[in-house]
């Protein structure tokens, strides 16, 4: 019994290799580049429209303290729904496309962006608040020359946190027959050919490690020296 | 959209037992099965990477790598091995919660106050009772903020398993109604399931007001401990513990 598995998973690890090296996969319509590209267009549509939405919300929110319970509310219903069933839900509504995929990337999305950009600025220290506008700054300039900068770790963090969920599910535009990575997954599940799947998911897997380098990245350019860590201290 | 047309209330009506409810069931066993699963897995990890500091990168590394794998991939490379057997979709979900878990644990021993460790062992606790006793009751508000983020994560998860057809709310919406070209399963489904999330998540607040009876009738302002101990009220009143504010590394 044991032996059996090992020797499918085996197979199966082998398969890959062969499956990666095999040229018409690095060519044409449905090869790897081009379901690459494909789904990185549509998780990085995905998060820069949940970014667009989510953190002027939680900056706004956060800096007046107003409605922030609402807010946070709807993120955490928006949480618990069910990507796959929005996504056919609007499918039936609008028909096979791009949009029932941004509809339901996007509802995934903003959750964890509102919550952390929303207690990232609720979270500064109100001595900042007063000493910055004890030196004459309006409410917007508080918010966006210290409460911006200082919530900056934890906002980035949920935007990491966003976006690898969205690559991971970004798999499911497949279902519904508009391409990425997916596509792999589902074709060899429809053939039998574990190989691929396990291509299909090695290379999502990539794309988050991806994701993650360049968040890493990010997180040196954009945050001052001295809040680096700050997230993961807070977490 | 015709509201008739979009949701059909004789459908429910009909098929309230057959595969609405047998749908519903699946699903709450599949999703708690595979939360406890990952809890039974989180807790002595988390512990162990409480204990060596040197093991909290690498574990949270591993975890998150784990989380980026969709789940319809792991659902299918399970199928060989495991069927069409519920393990097929509890075994992926388990190993996402623990992205979420794990730090949670680790993150909320790590924040019990060195004084009440040392109180501990002045009364004489050993290693174990110490951690039973003493610092996993103080890390329960930080576990069950995870717990709730994982569980809510899950029950919404569960969906997918569907789509390999390993039962679920996901099923219902998939071969009753999508395939059909028929709406009023998929909303059905959909209802359910955040239903289903928000029953739990609140079912889990309730557990940890009654696994902290130390924290009932004290200001909420208490919650937010040692950090900022001078927070102004107003501003330093919001419920959060520190944990529950940002999201887990891989939450969702």
């Amino acid at each position: 019994m044991t032996g059996t598995v090992l020797a499918t998973e085996l197979a199966g690890s082998l398969g890959v290799v062969d499956w990666f090296s095999r040229t018409e996969q690095w060519t044409g319509a449905d090869g790897i580049p081009v379901r690459f590209l494909e789904h990185v267009r549509y998780s990085g549509i995905a998060l820069a429209l949940s970014a667009a939405l989510a953190v002027p919300l939680g900056l706004l929110t956060g800096h007046t303290g107003r409605g922030g319970f609402l807010a946070i509310s709807l993120a955490n219903v928006a949480r618990a729904l069910p990507t796959i069933g929005v996504l056919m839900l609007v499918v039936l509504a609008t028909g096979i496309g791009v949009t029932p995929v941004m509809v339901a990337l996007v509802a995934l999305a903003v959750p964890p962006i509102l919550v952390n950009t929303y207690e990232g600025v609720r979270g500064v220290d109100p001595q900042f608040n007063d000493a910055a506008r004890g030196m004459g700054m309006r409410g917007w300039q508080v918010l966006l020359r210290v409460e911006l900068p200082i919530a900056l770790p934890l906002i980035l963090l949920g935007l990491r946190t966003a976006a690898i969920q969205v690559v991971a599910t970004a798999t499911v535009a497949a279902y519904v027959g508009v391409g990425g990575l997916g596509r792999f997954i589902v074709d060899g599940q429809a053939r039998q050919q574990i190989a691929m799947v396990l291509g299909g998911a090695l290379l999502v897997v990539l794309l988050a490690l991806l994701v993650t380098l360049v968040f890493a990245l990010l997180g040196r350019l954009a945050v001052a020296p001295a809040l680096r860590g700050r997230a993961t201290a807070v977490r | 959209m015709a509201d008739e047309q979009f949701l059909r209330w004789e459908w429910i009506a009909r098929n309230l037992g057959d595969p609405i409810g047998v749908r519903l069931l699946q699903h709450l066993q599949l999703s708690f099965l595979s939360i406890l699963l990952g809890l039974l897995i989180a807790l002595p990890a988390g512990v162990a990477a409480a204990r060596w500091r040197r093991l909290y990168p690498p574990l949270l590394t591993g975890v998150n790598v784990l989380y980026a794998i969709p789940s319809i991939a792991l659902f299918i490379l399970l199928l060989p091995y495991t069927g069409l057997s519920p393990a097929t979709a509890i075994i992926p979900l388990a190993l996402y919660t623990l992205a979420i878990l794990v730090p949670n644990v680790a993150d909320g021993l790590n924040q019990v106050p060195s004084h009440v460790r040392q109180a501990a062992v002045a009364m004489g606790f050993g290693p174990l009772r110490r951690l039973l006793r003493v610092e996993l009751p103080i890390a329960v508000p930080v576990v069950i903020a995870g717990l709730r983020v994982a569980a809510v994560a899950t029950i919404s998860m569960v969906s997918v398993a569907g789509l390999v057809g390993l039962g679920g709310l996901g099923q219902l919406v998939l071969s009753a109604g999508f395939q059909r070209q028929f709406p009023t399963p998929v909303v059905v489904g959909i209802a359910l399931s955040v239903a289903l999330a928000l029953l739990v998540d609140g079912a889990l607040v309730l557990l940890q007001r009654a696994l902290t009876p130390w924290k009932r009738g004290r200001g909420p302002a208490r919650a937010s401990r040692t950090s900022r101990p001078f927070r102004r009220s107003g501003r330093g009143l919001s419920k959060r513990a520190p944990a529950e504010a940002p999201e887990p590394e891989g939450a969702g």
